[in-house]
């Protein structure tokens, strides 16, 4: 491969420039250089000046190989003697090379590589309107869909033929049975980093005894259905967004609703009753494994027989206390199974959303959760519970 | 058809090849050439496996065994250097045009080109200004990511960026799949006006007889896990394999025929 070249020089009063060599990509590089030094040194020095002419002969009988790049590299070298008043004599190029020099004389003005942004202040206030907006429009449709689910679920009731039992079942063993290892060994952990933290402050007062209503209160209080809750949140609704998302994607919820099924009831329902009933089972599951690993840490730590324990926890804790967290449950259930079908039905056409909606649903639904478990705070502090 | 077979250069040279997932032979002992400069459309039943074809030309999917040489490179035991530098010197357009959905089309365009070589910006962008050009699409598409672009839109891109290292030859799955005859026509004409505007070796799998009549010189058919026959049209239309002549002499393929002659004549 012949190095593509550019010669300049003068022929009687005529400035001539021949083109030789490969003008391809390869020494696109080495090209523009040489144009750029051109540029200022030859065209305006030596060449120009003396004799004053301002005729220029362009030679590419000889280019070698000839690509887009070369051929745009070729059509500046000729606007750029056209700007300073030169007229130019360009002989016919060989025949394979007209038709790029056709293009890349044609294609004129450059590309916009970026859409067109507001940047600095006024962009910033722009995109914080948008997102306000955003986000008021987003709360309304969600607003909606909870009203159609609530709907569709109380019209179910008086045919309760309509449920899917099968699907509901399911959905129980997905988001219940198979979730049990993970939620119980992280209560376990949880119970015992507690015990664990709570022992070494009390020791210092002498009160090591009240880890026990430490854990008791808190695991069963809030603890275990916080944790439960967020991660069934990353488990369950991610996968209700990505399932739901994937059949929008294959257009089946259109399908679904041509051949008259209602979405609602056939993928939201199944899905939001399985959890609401699996996830405070799970919680007690949770709730148990947190005390669990709460008395064994005191054991070890403390010395705390687990008969001690135990007994310590019957006084410190009363049915009250395990009631307000597991009553939580069952809300917690509802907002993650709604936030899941909600975003996988928002999916649009094209996978990429999918993933993007999956990402948002788990954001969202921990973030429910977390406001809603602060406003039952609220609400049991006021009740005096 | 410039000179005699035997003159002319083999830039694609398929030899024995046998493609089998599990139990289920896709090819046995496939042979074909492909020639410098000329559109040669693939067709085939279903399952057939001409995408599976296409694909292990350009080296995306391992032979069992045979020989495929793609630009004098042997694409089956060649070194991966070898295959770095062949990969230049051909383009894929794939079924959607398979732009990379978070960059625009310009940046899209422009992704093998900074890949292989160091060139300023500017250049850059005139560069993928001319691509987008070239595929009649206007200089504001560049900006755009392909998400806001319609399917023929997408495709015209999508060809685009197979264009953008200038390859000598131009791979086509399926490419007026999902077009209304109209858009699908447009396209066939811009396929045509590019491969000899640029001298371009054109290798397409097709379901379109509409493009077959149009802008193929060849076809080759894919039936009982082989290329049964290679030719143009007229000995298309003349074989007797019970295959061929139900798909070239079809309801469809004689409105496509039809249609051909109409043009020819106007």
């Amino acid at each position: 491969m012949a190095e593509g070249q550019l010669q300049a020089g003068r022929d009687g009063a005529v400035l001539r420039l021949s083109l030789t060599g490969d003008w391809t990509l390869a020494h696109a590089a080495t090209l523009l250089g040489r144009l750029g030094g051109l540029a200022t040194a030859g065209l305006t020095g030596s060449h120009l000046h003396d004799g004053g002419t301002r005729e220029a002969r362009l030679d590419t009988t000889s280019l070698n190989r000839l690509d887009t790049a070369g051929a745009l590299l070729l059509v500046r070298l000729y606007r750029q003697l056209e700007d300073q008043g030169f007229s130019i004599d360009w002989p016919a190029p060989r025949h394979e090379h007209r038709s790029l020099f056709n293009y890349a004389r044609g294609c004129g003005e450059a590309v916009t590589v970026w859409p067109a942004t507001d940047s600095g202040v006024a962009g910033a206030v722009q995109h914080l309107g948008w997102l306000t907006m955003f986000f008021l429009r987003e709360a309304r449709r969600f607003t909606g869909f909870i009203g159609e689910v609530t709907e569709t679920a109380v019209m179910m009731a008086f045919r309760p033929r309509q449920m899917r039992f099968t699907s509901m079942v399911h959905h129980m063993e997905e988001t219940g049975l198979k979730a049990l290892p993970i939620v119980g060994l992280l209560s376990f952990l949880i119970g015992m980093v507690m015990a664990y933290q709570g022992a070494s402050q009390l020791q210092k007062f002498g009160a090591e005894i009240f880890v026990v209503d430490l854990i008791g209160i808190s695991v069963l209080r809030e603890l275990g259905v916080l944790l439960t809750a967020i991660l069934i949140a990353g488990r369950s609704g991610s996968a209700f967004t990505a399932q739901i998302g994937t059949m929008k994607v294959n257009e089946e919820i259109a399908a679904m609703r041509t051949l008259g099924l209602d979405p609602v009831v056939v993928l939201v329902l199944p899905r939001m009753f399985a959890l609401m009933l699996t996830l405070p089972v799970l919680t007690f599951f949770a709730d148990i494994m947190g005390l669990v690993g709460g008395a064994l840490m005191a054991w070890n730590a403390l010395g705390i027989s687990p008969d001690l324990f135990f007994h310590r926890l019957h006084d410190a804790v009363v049915l009250r206390t395990f009631l307000v967290g597991i009553v939580k449950a069952p809300v917690f259930a509802a907002l993650i199974a709604l936030v899941g079908c909600y975003e996988g039905l928002r999916v649009k056409r094209d996978a990429e959303s999918v993933g993007r909606l999956t990402t948002r649903s788990v954001v969202q639904s921990i973030f429910l959760v977390i406001v809603f478990d602060a406003l039952f705070s609220i609400m049991f502090n006021f009740l005096g519970v | 058809m410039v000179g005699s077979p035997q003159q002319k250069e083999v830039v694609i040279r398929v030899r024995g090849l046998v493609n089998r997932f599990d139990d289920n032979v896709v090819h046995q002992g496939l042979d074909l050439d492909v020639y410098r400069g000329e559109v040669i459309g693939v067709v085939g039943g279903s399952g057939t496996g001409k995408s599976v074809l296409l694909r292990t030309i350009i080296g995306l999917n391992e032979a069992v065994a045979g020989s495929i040489e793609l630009l004098g490179t042997d694409m089956v035991h060649g070194s991966p250097e070898a295959l770095r530098k062949v990969r230049q010197r051909f383009g894929v357009l794939f079924q959607d045009g398979a732009l990379f959905s978070s960059l625009t089309v310009a940046q899209n365009i422009q992704v093998p080109l900074k890949e292989f070589y160091d060139l300023p910006q500017d250049l850059l962008d005139e560069i993928a200004a001319a691509k987008l050009f070239m595929v009649g699409l206007s200089p504001d598409a560049g900006s755009k990511y392909p998400a806001e672009l319609s399917g023929g839109m997408r495709k015209r891109a999508g060809l685009a960026r197979a264009l953008a290292l200038d390859p000598e030859v131009v791979f086509f799955d399926e490419p007026t799949a999902g077009l209304d005859p109209i858009g699908a026509a447009a396209f066939d004409q811009l396929v045509r006006d590019l491969q000899q505007a640029l001298g371009l070796t054109v290798f397409m799998v097709t379901h379109d007889l509409d493009s077959l009549h149009a802008i193929c010189d060849r076809i080759a058919v894919l039936a009982e896990k082989k290329v049964l026959l290679t030719g143009p049209m007229d000995v298309m239309l003349k074989d007797k394999h019970p295959w061929v002549v139900e798909y070239f002499h079809g309801p469809r393929a004689r409105a496509a025929a039809i249609t051909a002659t109409l043009e020819e004549r106007m």
